[in-house]
């Protein structure tokens, strides 16, 4: 008798109550009730979701609009500060458009890359992992020397050769119409190795079971087994990677905007605000780079807790 | 040991061989290269001239096998924006790239590995606490906004430190530093500390969890049953065994610093390798792109060999064979 | 006059808070331990014996915590003692044995440096003596070449060898007393018995006391001075082995005995136990044993019985009340 038995045996669950109340009581629940701080990130990154999705209808000022933008109004200081305007809470940026209303087109477009990329990068993750994981041998190796290989290099790294190609490809002009699709494409084609690592892991220990034997038996085919029984094994892992990962597909899209070569400044994001911005940090105009950066960190720490907070309730042996 | 060490030299070997594969395809394929070097009041005959003179017309294999020659050499053609050998463009912007990478991984070691330490210990102090919202925050940042909010502070409000450049260096040979000079080491400050905060976070968490795994283990309760001192089970018997996995991941991290040197080096104007494979980037140089993949790759492999090689030293499982029982 | 006991564990409970209210893991256990004295601690998995060992030697993970009663090392109370004091107590003068010797010893460091540290910790000596002391000690639990293997990680033991090193460590500074957390639990059947005549030989050599944890009734048969039946964090019934083997007096114990294996066949199948034991936080009320009992009486679901005599041993049980003065 260990310590462990024994924990798990407190840790059993009475059974027999309904679905809801389980969830209500469940661990997962528990966990994110008792942690202000968990409640707080979702508050936020709720708000962020919002914001972004409801940006034309709520923000003051349409950015890009070149009608209702005047270079009169242009780099005025956030209110509270001496020659603010109270129409512009946060200021405005040298072309005098609203840098508040600015963040949250901005913050639309980063959660949009960031979202699509994870979903992408997580499909064919799965799909990559499912089938190394049960075909086995030569595609088997194959997958995973490559992801190993990948796996060497920061995603940045590989987003950035990524555009480089893609800017030979099409030419400067047509990738900027495409940029938003490019950048999707080559922050997914970085991130998919954790999914496809994971879900190969579960795939290899499910495969040996003897249902799927059995069901192998009987001439169900056996990838449908898989993704009947793998699938639901893998979610909450794959879950809490994307969750990750979401955070850190936003910081890459925001670093190749910052860089230049990621979203144009025609559609900006947040990172291609700060790129913006950080031209006037010598001239005192702080605003225009600090404001989207702060909004970009408190999205991303909050999405980031969200993760934390998943992974340790999922499993709560690495807390 | 040795059949071992073979087989990562294959290993690594096999990655380069890739790596040159995708730089030969970006390199040949992507764009024409003849188009890129010539102008274009050049007539078809001279362009078919050039091409033949480069070798364009040979079969794909032989064409390859002399880029990996080449590259062996560390020859990578001309630079289509400079008009300079790729070799001797990278070569002058090394030795910043390096040394601002060397200087942020010691960094990110020396503060993350104690902070990490710590805190596995020390669960519930207030100070593992406020560590570990720091190095959220710090993993939350994009590393970018920490080189602004840097400036920001300390050269644009205090006007403490230079916010960008590399100060005046001093020339050893071919080496440029700036660590001999006190401007050089005040330019190093603010870019090392970006480069290296997102490895010091990563670091110290790595650390925390590990020493939280290891202290659960039998062979330490083992140690408190006999009676041995906090501070050896602490540093000796615990933090020698989070060694492994935190060698692994740093070894990691030293290449994924020079390839996130792009962003501090584009953040500070660092005169850097990074800055320049930026700059190949938005006006699509190729050649200075591929080389810079073949430098990166090649730099990742020898790491990545001399992190398996630390693994021996560390754990004495891996060297030697299985005795008699 | 009775010589003061070497260990005194009087009205010992261990609980460990959880969200959904504070679990009794000990409730209440009283035992002694003589000087030289091996007392076998039986039960299943649950019942406590190794909460009961670690809180002793005062390693109980947190959140567990001994919420009452006390400890005594020749009558100085141990259980409230500093953390620092604590400290040098083990090893010292309590040693322990744990179940898996494959994880018990730190792979990254040669068995020499691990023996030799502790011995140094502990008494004041040279490296030198502590280096000399440790190969005799490795010679002692049956090392073969121990000079040469004091270089030696781990890995490169077998199972059984490592057993006898995690032996040698913990009986190093001569402890007075040794705790056996089931240490043949982990090991080939082929050298169990091997390692537990090792405990017992080299602890009477060294006058060490032993508390054996286990759950094979068989090994404390063997080995055993006395033994404790532990079940649901109460001690059912203690007492000389050879009384509670032959007559036990506990229904419990009584089917533990059903369901030893016999060598000479006396028994013509191994009885079973009905049911299995109560998790933590569902203890019957009354005794804890009720609900398997096959003699269970109104009085046994609503009073908790206290261990009571039973000829040489004691036991918790109402039925003795019963068939008292009618002798056994």
């Amino acid at each position: 008798m260990t310590n462990a038995t024994e924990e798990s045996a407190i840790k059993q669950e009475p059974r027999g109550r309904s679905r809801l109340s389980r969830i209500l009581d469940s661990d997962i629940m528990h966990s994110f009730l008792r942690s202000k701080i968990t409640i707080l990130s979702a508050v936020v990154t709720l708000l962020f979701l919002i914001g972004a999705a409801l940006a034309p209808w709520i923000a003051p000022h349409n950015p890009f609009d070149l009608a209702s933008i005047s270079i009169l109004d242009a780099r005025l200081p956030p209110i509270g500060m001496e020659y603010s305007d109270p129409n512009y809470l946060l200021g405005t940026d040298d072309q005098g458009r609203d840098v508040f209303s600015g963040i949250l087109y901005g913050a639309r477009i980063s959660i949009a890359v960031g979202f699509l990329s994870v979903f992408f990068a997580a499909i064919v993750g799965v799909l990559l992992g499912l089938i190394a994981g049960y075909v086995g041998g030569k595609v088997d190796a194959v997958i995973m020397r490559v992801a190993e290989v990948q796996l060497t290099f920061p995603a940045i790294l590989i987003a950035l050769l990524v555009d480089g190609v893609a800017r030979a490809v099409f030419g400067n002009l047509d990738r900027e119409r495409f940029a938003f699709w490019i950048l999707v494409f080559s922050i997914a084609l970085s991130f998919w190795v954790q999914f496809a690592r994971t879900v190969r892991g579960s795939t290899l220990v499910e495969r040996n079971k003897e249902y799927v034997q059995a069901a192998r038996l009987i001439g169900i085919p056996p990838f449908l087994i898989m993704i009947r029984h793998v699938l639901p094994n893998v979610i909450g892992p794959v879950l809490v990677i994307a969750t990750i990962n979401l955070g850190l597909a936003i910081i890459t899209e925001a670093t190749l905007s910052f860089l230049g070569v990621g979203i144009p400044p025609t559609q900006p994001s947040l990172g291609t605000l700060v790129r913006i911005g950080n031209d006037f940090l010598f001239s005192g105009e702080w605003w225009i780079a600090m404001f989207p950066g702060c909004a970009l960190a408190v999205l991303v720490l909050a999405v980031n807790l969200l993760g934390d907070w998943l992974r340790d309730a999922l499993n709560p042996k690495l807390r | 040991m040795l059949a071992f060490t073979i087989r990562r030299l294959l290993q690594a070997i096999l990655v380069m061989l890739v790596v040159a594969l995708i730089s030969f395809t970006l390199f040949r394929f992507v764009g024409d290269p003849v188009n890129q070097m010539v102008g274009v009041e050049t007539t078809p005959e001279q362009r078919e001239a050039l091409r033949e003179l480069l070798g364009l017309n040979d079969p794909i294999l032989v064409q390859f096998g002399r880029f990996i020659t080449k590259a062996a050499q560390f020859d990578f053609g001309t630079s289509y924006q400079f008009r300079q050998p790729v070799a001797e463009l990278i070569g002058r912007r090394l030795p910043a790239t390096l040394e601002l990478s060397f200087v942020s991984a010691v960094f990110a070691l020396l503060v993350g590995i104690p902070m990490g330490v710590y805190t596995g210990l020390h669960r519930d102090s207030v100070l593992s606490k406020l560590f570990l919202s720091i190095s959220l925050i710090g993993i939350s940042l994009p590393t970018f906004f920490i080189g602004i909010l840097l400036i920001f502070v300390f050269a644009v409000t205090l006007q403490w430190l230079p916010s960008f450049g590399r100060g005046e260096v001093v020339q050893l040979g071919w080496w440029s530093t700036g660590l001999l000079t006190w401007s050089g080491i005040k330019a190093l400050i603010l870019p090392a500390i970006t480069l290296g905060l997102f490895q010091m976070t990563l670091i110290m968490r790595l650390v925390r969890s590990e020493m939280l795994e290891v202290i659960r283990t039998d062979y330490i309760k083992f140690a408190r049953a006999r009676g041995l001192r906090q501070r050896s089970i602490n540093f000796r018997h615990a933090l020698k065994n989070t060694l492994v996995p935190v060698i692994t991941i740093t070894g990691l991290q030293l290449g994924s610093i020079i390839a996130f040197a792009i962003i501090t080096e584009t953040v500070f104007q660092w005169p850097g390798m990074g800055l320049l494979f930026l700059q190949s980037v938005q006006n699509v140089d190729i050649p200075i792109m591929a080389a810079y993949l073949m430098l990166i790759a090649f730099l990742f492999v020898t790491i990545n060999l001399i992190v398996d090689l630390l693994y021996f030293r560390v754990d004495p499982r891996l060297r030697v064979e299985r005795a008699a029982h | 006059m009775k010589r003061q006991p070497l260990l005194s564990v009087k009205d010992l409970r261990v609980e460990f808070p959880t969200r959904r209210g504070v679990l009794t893991a000990i409730d209440g256990i009283s035992f002694n331990l003589r000087e030289g004295e091996v007392l076998g601690v039986v039960g299943e998995s649950g019942a406590g014996k190794s909460i009961t060992g670690t809180a002793v030697i005062g390693l109980l993970e947190p959140p567990g915590r001994i919420a009452g009663g006390e400890i005594r090392l020749k009558g100085e109370r141990i259980d409230n003692l500093p953390p620092a004091a604590m400290r040098k107590l083990r090893g010292k003068r309590i040693g322990m044995v744990f179940q898996d010797p494959l994880t018990s010893l730190n792979p990254l460091f040669t068995i020499g440096d691990q023996i030799i540290e502790t011995i140094m910790t502990h008494l004041p000596v040279s490296e030198r003596e502590a280096r000399d002391r440790a190969v005799a000690l490795l010679e002692e639990v049956g090392i073969p070449a121990a000079g040469d293997r004091l270089s030696a990680y781990p890995h490169q033991f077998s199972g059984g060898m490592r057993q006898r090193v995690v032996i040698a460590l913990a009986l190093c500074a001569e402890p007075e007393l040794v705790i056996a957390d089931e240490p043949t639990t982990a090991l080939d059947v082929s050298v169990q018995s091997q390692i537990i005549r090792l405990l017992q030989r080299v602890c009477r050599d060294h006058g060490t006391a032993v508390m054996l944890i286990t759950h094979d009734m068989g090994v404390i048969a063997e080995t055993a001075d006395r033994v404790a039946v532990m079940y649901s964090g109460r001690i059912a019934e203690i007492g000389p082995v050879r009384d509670v083997i032959k007559s036990p007096s506990h229904p419990y114990t009584i089917g533990l005995m059903g369901a030893i294996p016999s060598l000479t066949g006396d028994h013509d199948r191994l009885t079973q136990i009905p049911g299995s034991m109560p998790r933590l936080d569902s203890i019957p009320t009354g005794c804890a044993f009720n609900p398997r009992c096959s003699l269970t009486m109104e009085r046994c679901r609503i009073e908790r019985p206290e261990l009571m005599p039973a000829g040489e041993s004691q036991a918790a049980c109402w039925k003795l009340l019963e068939t008292e003065g009618a002798g056994r």
